[in-house]
């Protein structure tokens, strides 16, 4: 694209920005010619989010509200709605110290709060740690190995999809191990720490 | 029914689930015949998002047969084929009534600043998603379209996400004719936007991101020009320099809450989870878009804050916008698209995989290997 930004006499460095957009580096015409379907939604009426909010839209509902959907259990939901939705999904109840922090969080903060949030990112990682002693009590503990899909480093090349090609992730890449067993490695160390602890008292 | 369940951070396995039930007049149960993985998919897997529980299945892209419909059902039957939009929606609340479908205020329960989205945590409502032999549809009459004759299945499976989103960001981005579109990110989402950006008349669309061989298919698939942001020391300084040192018109941040490209934003941001997300894209996006300029949002982010240079936008008089896409509303003018021949949306999936070897497309997926782009994923009864 050829500048539309002129030295002035001034002096080496010295300029102005006009008033015109610069020109295109290619016309209307040729990108019409270039590239398929070019310009077929240039009216903004043959953008169908135009305008945003469409009063009146068809949806296929033939109801005025729809329906309740039956509560089979005490379900949770945000302060912020005036009751509990028609419609809700049913996937995975509350269930043990997870579900009793995520219940207080729904019970006690708005969404506007980040205590709310804070609490549903705590319960996620107790409900983590909860699932994996109940999966060794089913005998059918996590599996590492499988169920991080480690194995695609091989079947995917991995050293050649990362490596010589220009990525800005592989720089950090060394932090991920840190980062992700680190938190494992200082809670060992906290419970070791505990347990001495006692042995010592005693 | 064989499904995907999530087991924590960067965990997930395929076991037995028992298959979903009618649990409303106007549910159906669909058959999935194809999944696809979302990169905000990755959100979940990688933990960000919040209250994500053990047993999830994931996926809100998926296209089937329907198997049962409750008793209000009326516009779908038994054996249809249809795609499903990734939005759970009810047709009637204030702000369905008025288009905003993925605003839907009837069907989440948990939040009210996000609407109903099929496997995405109970933050988006609770629902289990598509990635699964079966899966339970809300409002059936209202989101699933029957599949047309004429439309390629995995075209219809792009369009139930991806596709509809790119597209609907660049509607958002306001696009003119002649202006400059700068989009960041090349995957999926932003090669829509990118490829969108010409059918509203775009003057030129560059496509900025790390990864050499998705900037290879912005350039085939979406015409664009590109730059690897990796080989420039300020990408918003090479920004300005392409664009008379004004900024571009319009810009399109396709990349969201798992952005490279800034160590302490990306550690504390997705590492850390101390920000709803890495801003760094929507950065770059408000500092190399020109004054009075418009930026869309399509990238996802978590609830929680992040470090956005609101500043900046404030002071360049910046329109930002932003949506989860209402999805059933881009279809008929798509459709018409990809019968004209202007759009393919399958010609982004790189990889199809059986249902049993998702936990290594996950993996695949979210460290780039393979020259991964878009996953098909394909349940046992469907193969």
């Amino acid at each position: 694209m050829a500048s539309i930004i002129e030295e002035r006499p001034g002096g080496p460095g010295r300029g102005a920005y006009p008033a015109e957009k610069p020109t295109p580096r290619e016309s209307s015409e040729s990108l019409r010619a270039r590239i398929p379907g070019w310009g077929a939604d240039l009216d903004p009426a043959d953008r169908p989010s135009f305008p945003r909010e469409q009063p009146g839209i068809e949806t296929g509902a033939h109801w005025t509200t729809p329906e309740d959907q039956p509560e089979t259990y005490p379900r949770e939901r945000s302060i912020e709605h005036a009751f509990l939705t028609p419609v809700f999904g049913t996937a995975q109840p509350p269930k043990g110290v997870s579900g009793v922090i995520r219940r207080y969080s729904y019970a006690r903060h708005s969404e506007a709060k980040f205590a709310h949030w804070a609490l549903l990112i705590l319960a996620d990682r107790v409900d983590s740690i909860e699932s994996q002693f109940t999966s060794i009590l089913q005998l059918r503990p996590d599996n590492p190995i499988t169920e991080t899909g480690i194995l695609s480093e091989v079947r995917r090349h991995g050293l050649s999809s990362r490596y010589g090609r220009n990525r800005t992730d592989v720089k950090h890449l060394w932090l991920d191990p840190i980062l992700i067993g680190g938190p494992y490695i200082l809670a060992g160390w906290a419970v070791l720490r505990v347990v001495r602890g006692k042995r010592r008292r005693r | 029914m064989r499904a995907m369940v999530y087991r924590g951070p960067y965990k997930i396995r395929v076991e037995e689930k028992d298959r979903p039930k009618i649990e409303h007049p106007n549910d159906a149960i669909v058959k999935v015949t194809r999944a696809a993985i979302c990169g905000s998919d990755l959100h979940l897997y990688h933990g960000v998002m919040t209250d994500l529980r053990v047993g999830h299945t994931f996926g809100h892209e998926f296209i089937g047969i329907v198997d049962e419909v409750g008793s209000s059902v009326q516009n779908l039957k038994v054996g249809d084929k249809v795609m499903v939009p990734f939005n759970i929606y009810c047709g009637t609340c204030f702000f369905c009534a008025r288009g905003l479908f993925s605003n839907c205020h009837n069907v989440n329960a948990n939040a009210t600043a996000v609407g109903g989205i099929y496997g995405y945590s109970h933050t988006t409502g609770g629902y289990d998603g598509g990635q699964a032999e079966y899966v339970r549809v809300p409002f059936a009459d209202v989101g699933p379209s029957i599949i047309p004759d004429d439309i390629d299945d995995e075209d219809a499976l792009m369009l139930t996400d991806a596709c509809s989103t790119g597209y609907f960001g660049a509607q958002l981005a306001d696009i003119h004719e002649g202006d400059t579109v700068v989009v960041f990110g090349a995957g999926p989402v932003g090669l829509y936007a990118a490829k969108s950006s010409w059918l509203m008349g775009a003057g030129r669309v560059i496509v900025i991101d790390h990864l050499d061989y998705r900037l290879e298919k912005a350039r085939t698939f979406a015409h664009a020009e590109t730059y690897n942001f990796v080989e420039y020391d300020d990408i918003v300084m090479l920004m300005k320099k392409l664009t008379d040192n004004l900024g571009a018109d319009r810009a399109i941040d396709a990349v969201g809450a798992e952005a490279d490209g800034n160590l302490f934003m990306h550690i504390t941001g997705v590492k850390l989870k101390l920000q709803g997300g890495s801003p760094i894209a929507l950065n770059w996006a408000i500092d190399s878009v020109r004054k009075g300029g418009t930026i869309s949002v399509m990238g996802a982010y978590g609830p929680v804050p992040n470090a956005v240079k609101y500043g900046d936008a404030l002071n360049k008089g910046l329109t930002i916008r932003g949506n989860q896409a209402p999805v059933k509303r881009q279809w008929p003018r798509l459709m018409e698209h990809i019968r004209n021949g202007y759009l393919k949306p399958s010609d982004i999936i790189t990889h199809r995989i059986p249902l049993d070897e998702i936990a290594e497309g996950y993996h695949m997926f979210s460290s780039k290997l393979d020259d991964c782009i878009k996953t098909v994923v394909v349940p046992p009864s469907a193969a």
